[in-house]
């Protein structure tokens, strides 16, 4: 069943793959001995993961005191690292969900691992909320439920709370709609494997036995969990900014903080998924499923998202001047002239100007451009947080309690923990599971594979030079016509 | 432990077109299928085959429903009856301020609901076992089925020789 395919579409799957092919190269990962390269870079990462540890029992055990917040200044890198890593957590919702509903077949290459990042993403991201509230031991108070406090609840008019629910509900449908996604595949190593580990992927893969019936149900399923995670992945980072957008802080009442933030979410996420599959691609031999032109199609998102986030900043400050509000005028003025101008600029040049190198398709095509505008994408992401919290708040009404904050090893030791929980558990995922969707690539494969599209490419070419030839004699009668009338 | 009581014949067949080929010859034949396998959805198959629109998403409205009735009325139950608060000078039944959370149970329940049906009517769990007919199914074989109680091994052997199966073999699940 050769299905129609627009003859200039790029290959998605190259190197003339069988199905077997498929099975064989994207489960290979999981058959192999970990390489020592993995054990190296697993044994960093579950070191720094314990330093952080480290650092959240310090602070459990001395109190946020050890933070060095103030009265002034009372988020700093702990609400900065939270938004930064929900944010990350949004490419791979983007990319499962959203292009599902686009049929962008392109995702199929990246979604899996994408899906994985935005798992892990967001359980660092929940761990800062729980830890900055102080008393952790006390964290299930934000939860509803029958209590002995005269059963007294949390307050349902607070977008902190809404945050719980958003943040708790986006990890729970990522899971299972990650999960789902899984059982085929873990189906396909449970059938290759002997012994114990057919044992432990026949737990993983639920039975799955590929019936007809079943693959239905599943696409029934996969197109309404996508449906459903579309509107949440929107409305998480929307109710992330409310945190900030219902307050009468200057420079965070803003209305534009919903798109903007979600924009930059994507934006963000998309960063960290080039980040990382451009290593995975290289390290897992993978080039031949994550293209160049997956490469390239994720960064003409970035360039999108980016000139999205350079557009919401510049209207940021062109509203703060046509309010005629002082105190507004005054927060922008100071996020670019004051204290933390650094963060500011950083944030500038890292997320509205680097991106625009992206309208040239070389640099778009180029993986050491691409990894380089990743890392700096996600740096300018962090300051761009960093400069909404921390500088906001450094100046507030009055100037006698004008404030500055330089965060502590203890909380930079949390930060740095965190990326090593996101890398342990990534590095582990590319161990237990196939990094590539196996029964979603082998979906396309007769339409976006390169054996098929070279017969389509190669008339697309005989018809075009035809029409050139003929072009060329004056034959066509709509070229004529073009010329006169763009005269 | 597991009950063999079916006598299943089963066919492979290299490439998705043949196995579409080879269900609506089936189907012609008056010959009753057991179930097709295959690596992955093999699209215009369900049509060939028979099978009815799954109505999963009817069930995750329902259950989507049940979320936004269960955290409307949970809200206004607890802020208008159980223990009525001020926030703000805002009124007890501040109906604009629940939406959020009404939305995300909605998406929650309908999300979790869905799958959990989704497993238990496929009859797939942690841990359940179910027969595999062949190992190759899963990687890059597609499989027709059939029950020879329902169907007599000769006509099948015969089908699955005319239609181009690669291999032909008999398993009790």
């Amino acid at each position: 069943m050769s299905a129609t395919v627009s003859p200039i579409r790029e290959p998605l799957i190259e190197g003339g793959k069988s199905y077997h092919d498929i099975t064989v190269d994207l489960v290979r990962s999981t058959e192999k001995a970990p390489t020592r390269l993995w054990w190296i870079a697993f044994l960093i990462s579950v070191h720094v993961l314990l330093f952080g540890v480290f650092c959240i029992l310090w602070t459990i055990w001395h109190g946020i005191g050890t933070w060095d917040l103030n009265r002034t200044i009372g988020w700093g890198w702990d609400i900065t690292n939270f938004v930064w890593w929900i944010g990350i957590g949004h490419a791979g919702t983007l990319i499962s969900a959203i292009l599902l509903l686009f049929r962008q077949k392109w995702r199929t290459g990246v979604n899996r691992a994408a899906e994985a990042m935005t798992i892990f993403a967001v359980m660092c991201a929940g761990l800062f909320p729980v830890i900055h509230m102080g008393r952790v031991w006390m964290a299930f108070f934000i939860f509803p439920y029958p209590n002995t406090r005269g059963s007294l609840w949390p307050n349902f008019n607070s977008p902190l709370l809404w945050d719980v629910f958003a943040i708790s509900t986006y990890l729970t449908v990522s899971l299972l709609f990650w999960y789902s996604g899984l059982v085929p595949d873990f189906a396909t190593i449970r059938d290759r494997a002997t012994g114990l580990r057919k044992r432990i992927y026949n737990f993983l893969s639920f039975g799955w036995t590929g019936s007809a019936k079943h693959w239905q149900r599943f696409e029934a399923l996969s197109l309404v969990l996508a449906g459903l995670a579309t509107p949440l992945v929107l409305s998480v980072h929307t109710i992330v900014s409310f945190d900030f957008a219902t307050s009468v802080i200057p420079g965070w009442h803003t209305t534009i903080f919903p798109p903007y933030f979600v924009a930059g979410a994507v934006f963000s996420g998309f960063a960290m998924v080039l980040t990382l599959m451009l290593i995975t691609r290289k390290v897992l031999k993978l080039e031949q499923y994550i293209t160049i032109g997956h490469i390239e199609s994720m960064n003409k998102i970035i360039l999108v998202t980016g000139t999205i986030v350079g557009v919401a900043y510049l209207t940021e400050l062109f509203i703060s001047w046509y309010s005629g509000y002082i105190y507004e005028q005054f927060a922008f003025f100071n996020r670019a002239l004051g204290p933390y101008y650094w963060s500011y600029f950083g944030m500038m040049f890292c997320n509205v100007v680097s991106p625009q190198l992206f309208w040239s398709r070389k640099i778009r095509r180029s993986l050491w451009w691409t990894f380089l505008m990743s890392i700096f994408i996600n740096i300018g992401m962090w300051f761009e947080r960093f400069v909404i919290i921390a500088t906001t708040l450094a100046r507030d009404y009055l100037p006698s309690s004008w404030s500055y904050y330089v965060p502590t090893w203890v909380e930079i030791g949390i930060f740095i923990g965190t990326l090593g929980l996101f890398f342990t558990l990534y590095l582990l995922f590319t161990r237990v599971a196939p990094v590539v969707a196996v029964a979603e690539v082998k979906a396309i494969l007769k339409s976006a594979g390169d054996q098929y599209l070279a017969p389509n490419t190669e008339h697309h070419e005989e018809i075009m030079k035809q029409y050139k030839d003929a072009e060329d004699k004056g034959k066509v009668y709509g070229s004529d016509h073009a010329h006169s009338e763009s005269h | 432990m597991r009950k063999f009581n079916k006598d299943i014949i089963f066919g492979l067949y290299d490439d998705e077109t043949d196995l579409i080929s080879a269900v609506r010859i089936a189907k012609g034949a008056h010959l009753d299928i057991y179930d097709v396998y295959s690596p992955f959805p093999v699209h215009g198959l369900d049509p060939v085959l028979g099978l009815a629109e799954s109505r999963l998403h009817i069930a995750g409205f329902i259950y989507g429903m049940l979320g936004t009735l269960t955290a409307f009325l949970g809200m206004t139950w607890i802020f208008t009856k159980d223990w009525p608060i001020i926030f703000g000078g805002k009124p007890y039944w501040s109906v604009p301020a629940f939406i959020p959370i009404t939305f995300e149970l909605t998406v929650l329940f309908a999300s979790i609901g869905m799958t959990v049906t989704y497993f238990v009517i496929n009859g797939q769990g942690p841990g359940v076992v179910n027969p595999v007919l062949h190992d190759r199914i899963t990687d890059d074989k597609f499989c027709i089925a059939f029950d020879m109680h329902h169907v007599d091994e000769s006509s099948a052997k015969s089908f699955f020789e005319k239609t181009g199966a690669t291999l032909i073999d008999k398993k009790k699940i």
